[in-house]
């Protein structure tokens, strides 16, 4: 029923994906050297909005060392260094939530029965082999960073006779250095970093294990248990995509919470993805693949993206609409932080524009959905403004009033979206595109919207 | 009203049977009046040559009406009309105005819908609706076709459709 069709990882691709790699470590290297040697170059006009911050967020840090929250740098690395740090551990969240987004996709299928997606499972699978690769740079990069980005690692805080004695951190210490002494070694926090990436993999080769033997064996029994494989691994999901996020992002800003977090860094990992596994079918069927994939499949995929950027805005405005009514000095800090501050205020606006107003609108009509030119115009916004989402979450809590987005960022990202659509694509190229004895199959190619 | 009309009535047991016979009838350049099923038949609006509804851009009018309207109302009430501290907020300030937007332009949007379907279709009270043959809301699928929009004898009609598959072919006149 089903041809053979192979993605072929074309040397040409190959080069392709190697210059996009080099490129972003030149602007990297240019934004590294112009952050050691002009960061004192800064005009009035920072500076100022600086004083006025400073004193903002100083009337509403619980703590007395509000001033040096601000500025930060005093302790901790020099700020090109600790800028690199944020970069790389913003991006590695960025891109392991796409590649842990793929297999959710993939799960998410099979625990609705859904037909359509039939033929185009393959390419969120592909994405899904990202996740090791960002498991190890996770664990490595969090024992890099910690010092600068996490203050909560600072053992002082947890001291009763020490001058940086916190009393709020304290309270949440069991949190993270569980059953170890508070200030010691965080073990609670990195099993679970490591226990979450270590389950993702495993039911990861699992489920690819069940789809890949289905095109040699056919029958039911794979999909049957894919789809049990599949309802354990959203069980484990939900509670691990939200407690990750309090791990790995909420926790840059140790005294702040908001409860819609989880829902928040989940919401835009997975339009996030979304728009990701859109755009590679698009350019797919663009090289001549996925024959079977007709503009029915493309529309789903472009609903998807349309309702989840209206999701992610509402998931959005929840928390921002709480805090801002509220208006409680320790929760409102962390938008003040990100609103009201020359590098940040434009992020918070554009994040807003790019991720909900112009994928509501460009994507608002049916032949909008349909159309695959569209989508390529629509996905990469969609890609680049969760970006800048996850930036808007990291950078103002890790480098306070120092953040910037430069040629050290944006090199950064291009590095790691390189390397990610190089596994990804590596991936591909050993599967069957399009799974072969997929039970259905038969009602995904007669799929009609 | 439209009385004294007469129809050609093809009553069809099978959706597929149905659906060629649309296609061929449509063919022979017969304009059928409408088709009648008992559960929705994949196809069939394409077969009959129907173009999309233009409820959506309705929708979208009647919620972006919603949208200014609510968006107005709180301005003027709680900027001009009545202004009050809440919270420490100014008078007009937008978030706390977002719900309630939002549930306008849903409102409106469903109402606006509900409304021009019903005035799109003609549907409204004291107004039954015709009805061809009553088994289409049981098992039979029903073809009407106009005599006066049509150039063909009623005999001619009643032939095509019993080579297209047709159980049987009766006559209603309203």
């Amino acid at each position: 029923m089903i041809a053979d069709e192979k993605y072929i990882f074309k040397p040409a691709t190959k080069q392709k994906l190697f210059i996009l790699i080099g490129v972003g470590l030149l602007l990297f290297a240019v934004g590294v050297f112009m952050a050691k040697n002009g960061g004192h170059h800064e005009g009035a006009e920072k500076h100022a909005s600086q004083e006025i911050a400073k004193s903002l967020v100083a009337s509403t840090e619980p703590t007395e060392h509000a001033a040096s929250a601000v500025e930060g740098g005093h302790h901790g690395s020099a700020t090109w260094l600790k800028r690199i740090y944020t970069s790389l551990w913003h991006n590695n969240i960025f891109f392991a939530g796409i590649g842990i987004i793929g297999l959710f996709f993939v799960a998410i299928q099979y625990a609705a029965q859904a037909g359509w997606s039939a033929p185009i499972k393959r390419i969120p699978l592909a994405m899904g082999s990202w996740i090791p690769f960002a498991g190890i740079l996770m664990v490595g990069l969090w024992f890099l960073v910690k010092g600068d980005l996490f203050h909560w690692t600072d053992h002082s805080l947890y001291d009763v006779k020490n001058e940086h004695y916190d009393a709020i951190l304290m309270g949440k210490s069991a949190y993270f250095f569980w059953p170890m002494h508070a200030g010691s070694f965080p073990l609670f926090f990195v099993v679970r970093m490591v226990l979450f990436f270590s389950l993702w993999y495993l039911f990861f080769t699992w489920i690819k294990k069940e789809m890949l033997a289905e095109d040699i064996n056919g029958g039911t029994n794979h999909w049957f248990a894919s789809r049990k494989l599949s309802a354990y691994f959203l069980v484990i999901f939900a509670v691990s995509s939200s407690v990750s996020a309090w791990d790995w992002v909420m926790s840059i800003d140790p005294h702040w919470f908001s409860t819609m977090f989880g829902w928040y860094v989940f919401a835009s990992w997975w339009v996030t993805g979304l728009a990701t596994i859109t755009l590679l079918v698009a350019n797919l069927k663009g090289a001549g693949y996925l024959k079977v994939v007709t503009q029915n499949h493309i529309h789903d995929l472009g609903k998807f993206v349309f309702a989840f950027s209206i999701f992610w805005t509402y998931i959005w405005f929840c928390q921002f609409m709480l805090i801002y009514y509220a208006n409680l000095p320790e929760e409102t800090v962390y938008f003040i932080q990100r609103m009201r501050t020359a590098p940040y205020s434009w992020i918070f606006y554009a994040n807003i524009f790019l991720n909900f107003v112009l994928p509501f609108l460009l994507l608002m009509t049916r032949d909008a959905k349909r159309q695959i030119s569209m989508l390529k115009v629509v996905c990469p916004i969609v890609i680049i403004g969760h970006w800048f989402d996850f930036y808007n979450m990291i950078t103002p809590g890790a480098m306070k009033l120092e953040g910037g987005v430069g040629f050290l960022e944006i090199g950064l990202a291009m590095v790691f979206a390189g390397a990610f659509l190089y596994v990804v694509l590596n991936a591909l190229s050993k599967l069957q595109l399009v799974a072969k004895n997929h039970p259905f199959m038969q009602e995904s190619l007669n799929h009609h919207i | 009203m439209d009385s004294n009309k007469n129809f050609v009535v093809g009553i069809f047991e099978d959706e597929d049977v149905l659906l060629h016979a649309v296609e061929h009838t449509r063919e022979k350049g017969l304009k059928i009046h409408e088709v009648y099923s008992p559960f929705p038949v994949h196809g069939l609006d394409e077969a009959l040559g129907y173009k999309r509804s233009r409820l959506p851009i309705a929708a979208f009018l009647f919620g972006m009406t919603g949208t200014s309207l609510a968006l107005l109302m709180q301005i003027w009430m709680l900027g001009y009309d009545w202004p009050m501290i809440i919270g420490g907020k100014n008078h007009a300030s937008l978030p706390p105005f977002i719900p309630v937007t939002f549930e306008m332009t849903v409102l409106l949007a469903a109402f606006g819908m509900v409304g021009t379907f019903f005035i799109a279709s003609d549907m409204k009270p004291y107004k039954w609706p015709r009805q061809f043959d009553i088994r289409s809301t049981d098992d039979k699928h029903v073809m009407a076709i106009d005599l006066a929009t049509n150039k063909m004898s009623k005999e001619e009609i009643s032939a095509l459709l019993k080579s297209q598959g047709a159980s049987e072919v009766n006559e209603k006149n309203f």
